[in-house]
């Protein structure tokens, strides 16, 4: 790739990938536990650049220094041993901030990947389970990434609650509040954070391309919004430098995202 | 110290139907499938399993042995939602108990520590409490006063686990990058059950296993060990094998009709576990 195509404008998946690393900014010296193709390049963008104490895992039982995130066949940085038993260690001491995905999410964050339907003994559509879900929302930072923006996401009320939201938190007080932290839901279409009436999703910026509009048309709920929109910030040039070269050189991340262009 | 070598057979005639039955492994890692196979070729029935889920939970369920399920997910990892399972439960034929998988350790840890439950934060708030009727709730006996979720003890009757190597009483050591929560699962059950790559003698287990560390598993922990090279096929079990990602295809292709299915169970379930490997490594061997 020549100099001057890091000037060339940003892929839809490469704005992804810098709104997914602006969610750990300021963490610091924890785990970053970003789950999915996009959310692993960011979480290792933003440590490759302005939050470098981040740690991160191999996917599997260590954590790794490696600026490249799928393929270690250069070899393995590791910086620690950290089996799943670990994990759990490291979740609920709280020094981690997790990405995931998911399959509900309504206007307090409450988050579904269990199952779809109203009749728990036989769902509609049996998906992955409750995961560690509920663990993770009450004891440690939680993010969402959704790589298909859509009514059937964002819903008025979801089928099964297993990341906690926003209210459920609050309505049991203290001491479910006292760890619980929902920060930000990045799509493909655009950047929300939960900084509305009594701590509703808002939506803080639209990624280069979208309208305010179509992020409503593509939501099943009434989404207030900041002031002043803005877009989401672009990668610059090193950054982009490092996405396409070091980190995801084969391009995985436009198969999680295609450019609409 | 006693020779506690058998077969798969051995250990299905050691169970009976409606038994509670803990699985070792995590979702499509290191999973006793041999045993799994034995136990979908038996007459057993309406079992509970307990399980970091994989392609164990779905094959079982695929054949109708299973009431009900204990878990915090199923995945085949490279394939996200396991086929087999989702039918089954989509069907409403089987029922799920759900955990959180954090949670989940901390109730195989209250059954190994014979204790009724351990406290945590994990549940509140979450549709765990409405789901799952055996969690339950406990108010700290100190000045906090904190009110907390209580992880009540997956007490088993029967734990199975794959280990890659042990010696004949049933010390065992795990090669790979995880030992996962097997040594939980042996000591939360009263009878234990290990199939392992290879058994070497005692005085040969250290140098097996490479470290002292990974020498997790103590006899006291097993009642039977069955020697099977390729017990874990097809999920992975490293250093020895990675995942069979081709045969896990052909699994997980069987769950679209009946008739896929009953082929796949004709070729690959219906057959003695001498005949399955050999056929699998024939198939290798043609790839």
């Amino acid at each position: 790739m020549s100099g001057s195509d890091h000037l060339e404008r940003a892929s839809r998946a490469e704005v992804c990938v810098v709104a997914i690393a602006e969610c750990f900014r300021g963490d610091g010296e924890i785990l970053a536990n970003p789950i999915g193709t996009i959310p692993m390049i960011g979480g290792r963008l933003a440590r490759a650049t302005f939050e470098p104490d981040l740690m991160m895992t191999d996917g599997e039982a260590a954590l790794v220094a490696n600026d490249e995130a799928f393929d270690f066949s250069a070899g393995k940085v590791i910086e620690a041993y950290n089996p799943y038993r670990a994990m759990f260690d490291v979740v609920w001491s709280g020094r981690r901030h997790v990405i995931m995905s998911g399959s509900q999410i309504d206007a307090y964050g409450n988050h579904n990947f269990a199952a779809v339907g109203a009749d728990w003994g036989r769902p509609k559509v049996q998906l992955l389970g409750f995961r560690g879900a509920p663990g993770n929302t009450i004891q440690n930072a939680t993010s969402y990434w959704i790589p298909n923006h859509s009514r059937q996401t964002f819903v008025e009320r979801v089928d099964v609650v297993t990341g906690v939201g926003w209210d459920r938190a609050a309505a049991l007080g203290d001491r479910a509040t006292r760890y619980f932290g929902l920060r930000r839901v990045v799509t493909n279409l655009c950047v929300m954070d939960f900084g509305g009436a009594d701590h509703r999703l808002r939506l803080i910026s639209v990624h280069y391309g979208v309208t305010e509009d179509e992020v409503r048309a593509a939501t099943g709920f009434e989404l207030p919004a900041v002031d002043e929109i803005a877009e989401t910030r672009q990668p610059d040039a090193n950054e982009l430098f490092l996405i396409r070269e070091v980190i995801d050189p084969l391009g995985l991340r436009e198969r999680e995202v295609p450019d609409p262009a | 110290m006693r020779d506690k070598r058998c077969s798969e057979e051995d250990v299905v005639a050691e169970l009976q139907s409606g038994m509670t039955i803990g699985i070792g492994g995590w979702g499509s890692r290191r999973k006793p499938m041999s045993l799994v196979r034995a136990i979908v070729r038996s007459r057993l029935g309406d079992l509970t399993i307990v399980s970091y889920g994989g392609p164990d939970v779905g094959l079982l369920c695929a054949a109708g042995k299973v009431r009900k399920v204990v878990l915090a997910f199923v995945s085949l990892d490279s394939i996200p939602l396991e086929p087999h399972y989702r039918a089954a439960r989509q069907a409403g034929s089987v029922s799920e108990e759900p955990w959180d998988e954090g949670l989940f350790l901390l109730g195989l840890q209250a059954a190994a520590w014979r204790v009724p439950f351990l406290p945590s934060r994990v549940g509140l708030g979450s549709d765990l409490m409405r789901l799952n009727p055996r969690l339950g709730t406990v108010r700290s006996p100190f000045d906090d006063g904190e009110e907390l979720v209580a992880a009540p003890a997956l007490t088993l009757d029967v734990a199975l686990c794959h280990l890659n190597v042990s010696d004949a009483g049933g010390n065992a050591a795990f090669l790979g990058p995880d030992l996962y929560f097997d040594d939980l699962f042996l000591r939360a059950a009263a009878r234990r059950w290990l199939s392992v790559e290879r058994v070497v003698p005692t005085e040969d287990l250290l140098a097996a296993a490479g470290t002292e560390q990974r020498m997790r598993i103590n006899r006291s922990m097993v009642d039977g060990v069955v020697e099977r090279p390729g017990a874990a096929h097809f999920t992975s079990c490293v250093p020895e094998y990675e995942r069979d990602e081709s045969f896990q295809q052909r699994y997980a292709a069987s769950a679209r009709t009946p008739e896929d299915w009953a082929r796949f169970r004709a070729d690959w379930v219906d057959v003695s576990e001498d005949e399955y490997q050999d056929r699998r490594a024939a198939v290798a061997a043609r790839s």
